[in-house]
């Protein structure tokens, strides 16, 4: 295997990696922080990506020569959309359900199966074709046989941003601080004074809009259909749950271990047995380690 | 002296009504009892194989609209029922028999992966159904009751391996959906390149609704083939192409033929990501026949101008006419009856004047090669003469 070949697969491996991180953080701070399985995060990514098939169209209609600067607004809407969305989701349902998991479960998988009837009934049954920005497109050439494609450039600079600013958020704001303490030990903050209303609403409601952004690049490596929730929700329940469900740095290790797996499988073997020696893989290690790779105890 | 029991009135009286309500169709051989023939069409409405398979319903509603226009078939309009298959074999199966027991269809027009046709199969052959197939496939079938309007293997895809080896080289990658389709279409394929002596350099294959190919686009970077024949099918055509446009790979001499791309899937594809790329079908929408012409603006006038038409619309409509002008021929419902009328029977599909097989079920049809353009539409590059369906080929 030639020096190309290699350096082009482990730059896959940190592609793959990068898209599982994205679509792993929003469901690890609802999951790991709250306890709560959002079922319809899937369709949440679908919500972001359709928002930015939407910022797509305006451009296109009333700013077709800005169409290139279309898809960083693009994102930031998605952001903003899906943030509200999951305000308004937590305020009416979620909120109603925190002491029972398996209602949860099945009201977010109702929410999501809602979801994707609106996509298919308001938007389109069909895969809609949302334009890569012309900066985005093709790839960059080290050389004449060695490429990197830039929309997974910016993915893998997007994840990592995202992953240092909610590192921050968490660890150096007041804001952060509260979740934190929250998430530790319930009853406590509580004591202490804290509104865990106001708490679990935002955290929430930004685990949504992470998902809005996750959805928001994936428009450039896959269709925007309805259902493109159901292929993104399984491999983002895997790495949450692989990593150790309350710890942040657990998902990003478990999204690296998986993505260069993958990538190294798919290689040797087919897509479905590369798909099925992971998931034995994960079954393994669940069974040595059942809370996964990263444990923290936290109490309430 | 009766007492009235109000309770005993009461039973009576909801037994009365609910027997009222029950359905007409609850009745055995009710299709002959009204002035409407009901007949099925069965797809996937839903799920990954719906960018294919949807508008496929429209093409079938289309035909029957204009067969009920002049006048039905045997005097009797058309009622379609339509059911969701949801890309889902199993849900294929279902629907399948309860179109057969619950509606009584006279006959079905349906499916579009093989996956769903095998799974029909034998509730079509138990209950004495038709079943009428529009889509393109691997061949080594001939149920007595499946009637194939689209093409088997040696019609699309070892017609299309010896074109690629005659016109565009001699090393081939495979890439695939993981099902029975692509499976034995790439098997067959590769059985033709041993006998031209051509090389193959890759075989991959991913489930569908995959959406991650950097793995296999770095392995055909490696392995540098002449020719990549496409055989992904349904929504991950989608991710296949935008990536593979990023990586380069469409830009250079490489030829990419897919097997199961139409006009419909570029439309979600997006125009720019599969121009250049290659396609072989039987029907193109941009064939020039009075058929297909009459056949395009009949479909843009009822779904709009922006739409487009593909060979398994093409198939269905026709699929759907085939069944009137037998059932008119045999001045029956009866299966048995239609298919033995349906025997070297020609229409003017929108592919071109095709025959029915004197008895293996399929079309004699050509094939054709075709370039897709930046518009979406196809520039075709090859046609074939008339090719006799050979579902069991010699390989």
């Amino acid at each position: 295997m030639s020096i190309d070949t290699i350096a082009m697969q482990a730059f896959t491996g940190v592609s793959i990696f990068s898209i599982l991180m994205l679509m792993a953080l929003g469901l690890t701070i609802v999951f790991g922080l709250m306890g709560v399985v959002n079922m319809a995060h899937g369709e949440l990514m679908a919500m972001g990506a359709y928002t930015t098939y939407g910022v797509s169209i305006f451009f296109q209609k009333y700013f077709p020569g800005l169409l290139n600067a279309y898809f960083l607004i693009g994102i930031f809407t998605a952001f903003v959309v899906t943030f509200f969305f999951g305000y308004f989701l937590e305020r009416t349902i979620i909120r109603r359900l925190y002491k029972r998991p398996l209602d949860t479960m099945l009201a977010t998988w109702g929410i999501g199966l809602i979801l994707q009837q609106l996509f298919r009934q308001f938007i389109s049954p069909r895969p809609v074709s949302v334009p890569t920005s012309e900066w985005l497109q093709g790839s960059l050439y080290v050389t004449e046989s060695l490429s990197f494609p830039l929309s997974r450039i910016f993915i893998i600079f997007l994840s990592i941003t995202v992953a240092t600013l909610l590192y921050i958020f968490l660890h150096k704001t007041r804001w952060g601080i509260l979740i934190r303490a929250v998430t530790q030990n319930r009853e406590m903050s509580g004591a202490a004074g804290i509104n865990q209303d106001a708490v679990n609403t935002y955290t929430f409601s930004l685990g949504c809009g992470l998902a809005g952004i996750a959805g928001s690049s994936f428009t450039m490596l896959a269709a925007t259909a309805p259902d493109i929730g159901q292929s993104y929700i399984v491999d983002t329940f895997i790495v949450v749950v692989f990593g150790g469900v309350q710890s942040l740095f657990g998902t990003i290790l478990s999204a690296a271990l998986i993505g260069q797996m993958q990538t190294w499988l798919e290689f040797y073997f087919s897509g479905s047995m590369a798909r099925a020696s992971i998931l034995m893989l994960v079954i393994v290690v669940l069974y040595f380690r059942p809370n996964g790779l990263f444990y923290r105890k936290v109490r309430g | 002296m009766h007492q009235i029991n109000r309770r005993a009135l009461a039973k009576r009286g909801a037994l009365a009504l609910m027997a009222s309500a029950l359905p007409s169709s609850f009745s055995r051989g009710s299709a002959n009892a009204t002035n409407t023939v009901k007949l099925g069409i069965l797809h996937s409405l839903t799920g990954t194989i719906a960018i294919a398979e949807r508008s496929v319903v429209e093409a079938e509603l289309l035909a029957i609209d204009m067969i009920n226009k002049k006048g039905g078939v045997l005097g009797k309009k058309i009622q379609p029922i339509i059911e969701d298959g949801a890309s889902d074999p199993a849900t294929f199966a279902e629907k399948a028999k309860r179109l057969l027991e619950k509606d009584q269809v006279a006959a079905v027009v349906g499916c579009y992966t093989s996956a769903a046709r095998k799974a029909v199969l034998p509730v079509f052959e138990k209950l004495n159904g038709l079943l009428y197939y529009p889509t393109y496939y691997e061949g080594l079938e001939r149920s007595p009751n499946i009637i194939y309007t689209g093409q088997e293997a040696t019609q699309s895809s070892i017609a299309a391996t010896e074109w690629l080896h005659k016109n565009r080289g001699s090393s081939f990658y495979f890439v695939g959906s993981d099902y029975i389709w692509p499976r034995t279409t790439i098997k067959l394929c590769k059985s033709t390149l041993r006998r031209l002596h051509a090389e193959v350099v890759g075989e991959n294959y991913y489930p569908l609704g995959h959406i991650e190919f950097s793995s296999v686009i770095n392995k055909i970077k490696t392995a540098k083939p002449r020719v990549i024949v496409n055989c992904v099918v349904g929504g991950s055509n989608v991710a296949f192409f935008k990536q593979l446009k990023e990586s380069g790979l469409l830009d250079g001499n490489t030829t990419i033929l897919s097997l199961a791309v139409t006009e419909e899937e570029v439309s979600g594809i997006g125009n720019e990501n599969a121009a250049g790329t290659l396609s072989c079908m039987s029907y193109f929408q941009s064939l020039d026949n009075v058929s297909n012409n009459t056949f395009v603006r009949l479909f843009k006038d009822q779904y709009g101008p922006e739409r487009v038409t593909g060979d398994t619309l093409a198939c269905a409509y026709t699929a759907v006419l085939l069944w009137a002008m037998a059932a008119e021929k045999a001045q029956s419902f009866d299966v048995q009856a239609i298919v033995a009328e349906s025997s070297e029977m020609e229409v003017d599909a929108p592919e071109g004047r095709v025959t029915v097989h004197k008895d293996n079920h399929h079309l004699w049809k050509r094939t054709r090669i075709g370039k897709f353009k930046e518009d979406g539409q196809v520039e075709i590059l090859y046609e074939s003469p008339l090719l006799e369906p050979k579902p069991f080929p010699v390989l």
